[in-house]
């Protein structure tokens, strides 16, 4: 076990835990933030996604102990209310069906918006297309991710 | 001093015993699940959901029903997912698509007698007579302009006796049935709450996860835990029925500690490969103990006489469902008492089942139910549930189990793998003289859907199948049987029609004239609705118009109480087939939640090509092949066509949504390949065919 000084959130948590564990867990289990969804555990199907100094990156697979200084926004830190124009879109447009994938969802096009404020089709579908959502909202998330653009802009 | 507010017990057993109790707190936490709706003095509505919420969307559409009879003010309803709970509540499950069917008339009436309740406390108060006051929108208004909101008169109404008969509204009447509502659950999902099952924690919960036989066949023989036991945060190694469990602290501490874990399995049934299950389809389909499901006039005499015989063949492989949220569930058994919590579709038989397995009394085991992430049938079957609390009575400890990735998707109950033969007998004319259908299956009991369509179109039918005891377990999926039944059939039409020289629509359309002349034997599908849904598929898509390189494909099914008709369509640019779009029109009856019904149809449809294309589990001695997303493939974002959806909305009372739109979707999809590519695929994925793969 070793202690990690983590910028979580706009907080700064220490966390005592073994050097491999995946980001992922070190949310769920130890800091009880939730809100970021195991689905594979091999970065193949986005549910876990987080902010890692603004970059969407896959939580499952990042050692805790590479973590460093960078800044951490999980998708319960990524407006105080559900009031960023991402998660405003996907209420608008009703995406969530089981909802379990859409936080990983919300937190790739959050991150995909920041960088890219005028995206084409093209461009969103490159960058939705590693999320796996297993009830089929993609035509919404598409909409969602329209309106929140228009939003941002 | 504490002010009152109504509570309405719906009794769902006795279906018509209303019991109105008065809150003594206008706070909502003392409302307790027993209720099925309350109306607090602030106004506050709150509607208790009975059934599970997988991402079918119940808990809007439940509420959204109560509220219209009601005539609430929906800014104003809170709507909660009640616990198990048998003596209110019946039917407490989610499953086959039944719960907005069987449910439609009691919450209704549960709505509507709060609102007649609310009305003659209004009519009191003023001295007035009950017809000169309305309802409307959270408010009771008399004839002279009297206005009093439902939280002044909750108090009031919680006294008096409940009405026997309730007046319920006519459909023209209905002013937030229809309407685009959100999702009540949308909230939390968007900002992250723990609302799923994987998500549930209380003090001092350990986690857990278990090592199952890594073959369908293997049984449990012996196990060193000692290396994992001296891991960090491992608690305990267990082992129970063939399985071997690890207690620890955390999920990751638990994730190492499994690799070090030497188990011996050693052989107890067959380790079936595909192609041994191929080689047991072939001996079933040519042998002769199918079993009869259906038999209408002389089939052997039609055949005989025919002009010409159709036949084909169609296969499709087992599935897993692969819910994104994967198994999981919570335990604590104490000596007297069990409290379960977690995502189920089937909540009264998993407390049935475990107060078998522990002897303990129904009475002493609670369940909460939690939202899921996801279902897809996989959640009727309570495995996952039995296995937590079993763990839990022999650690004696609160525990969550849960399954990875891969424990999920190897862990069985899969979508059982099936073979069908289609034989149509055809006159000179083209007139479908004789139907045949066997269907030969793994552990799925009757393969075929006996009385659907065509049948009741044909003179002479024969229809049976024979099921085979496979160790791979299986269960429902998504629409079952019909999931690939569906499929097979309608593209085995299709081929009829082509056969023939008929267009694919006028095909159906003649065969259901006859249905509606005078159908043959016994049928469970209307005729004039699965009519209907075809000829507005077929003006909607303007089928037969299409412009040059653009193909259409037909399907229609009477699907789980629901009549959908697809229209898939095919582009081909530079040679290259490519999957554009589909048209969907359904028939549910009334349309609930406008938005819950596009999202489950759009869905289904997504999910339907994905699974039509890609999915495939396969097994080599037993042991599945395809564990994780890396092998096993799901549609993504960059491949689903633009999705066109029309209801028929006619005013008949509703059924429901979550299958009713995939079924048919294979056939539209291999149909419209077939008119691009000239190639028909017989075998699920088609993405196997290598002409078929890039379509998407």
């Amino acid at each position: 076990m070793a202690k990690y000084s983590l910028s979580i959130n706009g907080q700064s948590k220490m966390v005592d835990v073994e050097a491999d564990t995946p980001l992922l867990w070190v949310l769920r289990d130890t800091l009880e933030l939730t809100g970021t969804k195991y689905g594979c555990g091999m970065a193949q199907c986005g549910a876990c996604t987080v902010h890692l100094n603004g970059v969407a990156t896959r939580s499952c697979v990042l050692p805790v102990s590479v973590i460093g200084n960078s800044k951490i926004t999980t998708i319960e830190g990524l407006s105080a209310n559900g009031t960023h124009p991402v998660q405003k879109a996907w209420n608008e447009i009703d995406v969530p069906q089981c909802g379990y994938c859409q936080a990983g969802q919300m937190m790739t096009a959050a991150a995909f918006l920041k960088e890219n404020k005028n995206p084409t089709d093209a461009d969103i579908e490159t960058a939705m297309s590693g999320n796996i959502c297993r009830c089929g909202t993609y035509h919404r998330i598409h909409d969602a991710v329209k309106l929140a653009a228009k939003s941002t802009k | 001093m504490a002010s009152g507010g109504l509570i309405l017990g719906f009794n769902w057993l006795s279906n018509e015993t209303l019991a109105a109790n008065i809150i003594e707190q206008t706070t909502l936490e003392n409302i307790t699940s027993n209720a099925f709706l309350s109306i607090a003095p602030n106004g506050i509505i709150t509607i208790f959901s009975p059934n599970p919420e997988i991402g079918q969307g119940i808990k809007t559409a439940f509420a959204m029903i109560v509220a219209e009879e009601l005539n609430a003010d929906w800014k104003k309803v809170v709507v909660k997912q009640a616990n198990l709970d048998a003596k209110k509540y019946e039917r407490q499950l989610t499953g086959g698509s039944g719960a907005i069917k069987h449910s439609w008339e009691r919450l209704r009436k549960a709505g509507a007698t709060a609102k007649q309740l609310l009305v003659e406390a209004a009519a009191q108060k003023w001295s007035v007579n009950v017809s000169t006051c309305k309802a409307e929108n959270g408010f009771v208004i008399s004839s002279t302009g009297q206005k009093l909101s439902y939280g002044d008169l909750s108090e009031a109404a919680s006294k008096l006796p409940i009405p026997q008969e309730v007046k319920l509204k006519k459909t023209e009447e209905f002013k937030l049935i229809g309407q685009t509502i959100k999702s009540v659950d949308n909230h939390d999902v968007i900002t992250g709450k723990p609302v799923y099952g994987i998500d549930f924690k209380t003090e001092g919960m350990l986690h857990a996860q278990i090592q199952r036989p890594p073959a369908f066949g293997l049984k449990l023989k012996s196990f060193d835990a000692s290396e994992a036991k001296k891991m960090a945060g491992i608690i305990d190694v267990v082992s129970f029925g063939n399985k071997v469990a690890i207690v620890g602290k955390s999920t990751w501490q638990i994730m190492k500690a499994r690799k070090v874990l030497k188990i011996d399995w050693e052989k107890d049934k067959d380790l079936e490969s595909d192609s041994d299950h191929n080689r047991i389809f072939t001996e079933m389909m040519e042998g002769n103990k199918a079993e009869v499901r259906r038999k209408d006039g002389d089939v052997e005499k039609a055949f005989k006489e025919a002009y010409k015989v159709i036949q084909a063949d169609y296969q499709c492989p087992f599935l897993p469902h692969n819910p994104m949220e994967p198994m999981n569930f919570f335990a604590d058994v104490k000596e007297k008492n069990v409290r379960l919590a977690g995502p189920t579709q089937t909540p009264q038989n998993a407390v049935d089942q475990v107060s078998k397995l522990l002897n303990i009394p129904v009475a002493n085991i609670t369940l909460e139910l939690t939202k899921m992430g996801g279902g897809f049938g996989r959640r009727l079957n309570n495995d996952y549930a039995l296995e937590a609390a079993e763990l839990s009575s022999i650690i004696k400890a609160p525990v969550k189990v849960m399954w990875t990735r891969e424990d999920d998707m190897g862990g069985g109950i899969y979508r059982p793998a099936v073979r069908y033969r289609f034989k149509a007998a055809v006159d000179k004319a083209g007139n479908m003289t004789g139907f045949m259908l066997r269907g030969v299956s793994m552990n799925a009991g009757n393969s075929t859907r006996q009385d659907n369509f065509p049948v009741g179109a044909v003179e002479n039918v024969l229809i049976d199948s024979v099921d085979y005891k496979s160790p791979i377990t299986t269960g429902p999926w998504r629409a079952p049987i019909t999931n690939f039944l569906a499929y097979a059939e309608q593209a085995f039409l299709d081929e009829v029609a082509t056969a023939v020289g008929k267009d694919p629509i006028q095909f159906r359309l003649e065969l259901l004239a006859k249905v509606k002349e005078k159908p043959v034997g016994k049928i469970t599908y209307e005729p004039d609705r699965f009519e209907k849904v075809i000829k507005m598929a077929a003006e909607k898509s303007q089928w037969g118009k299409t412009k040059k390189d653009t193909h259409q494909g037909f399907s229609v099914y009477f699907s789980h109480n629901s009549y959908v008709a697809q229209v898939a369509e095919i582009e081909m640019k530079k040679g290259k087939p490519t999957l554009k779009k589909v048209y969907a029109v359904t028939d549910c009856g009334i349309v609930i939640n406008e938005s819950g019904a596009r999202n489950q149809i759009y869905g289904a449809i997504v999910d339907g090509i994905g699974h039509a294309m890609y999915g495939k589990l396969s097994f080599k001695d037993g042991v599945p092949q395809e564990t994780n997303f890396n092998t096993y493939r799901l549609i993504k974002y960059n491949e689903v066509p633009e999705i066109e959806a029309h209801f028929v909305n006619n005013g008949i009372d509703p059924t429901g949504l979550g299958e009713p739109a995939l079924p048919p979707t294979g056939g539209a999809l291999a149909n419209v390949i077939f008119k691009a590519t000239g190639k028909r695929v017989y075998q699920q994925p088609f993405a196997e065919n290598q002409q078929v793969n890039g379509i998407l």
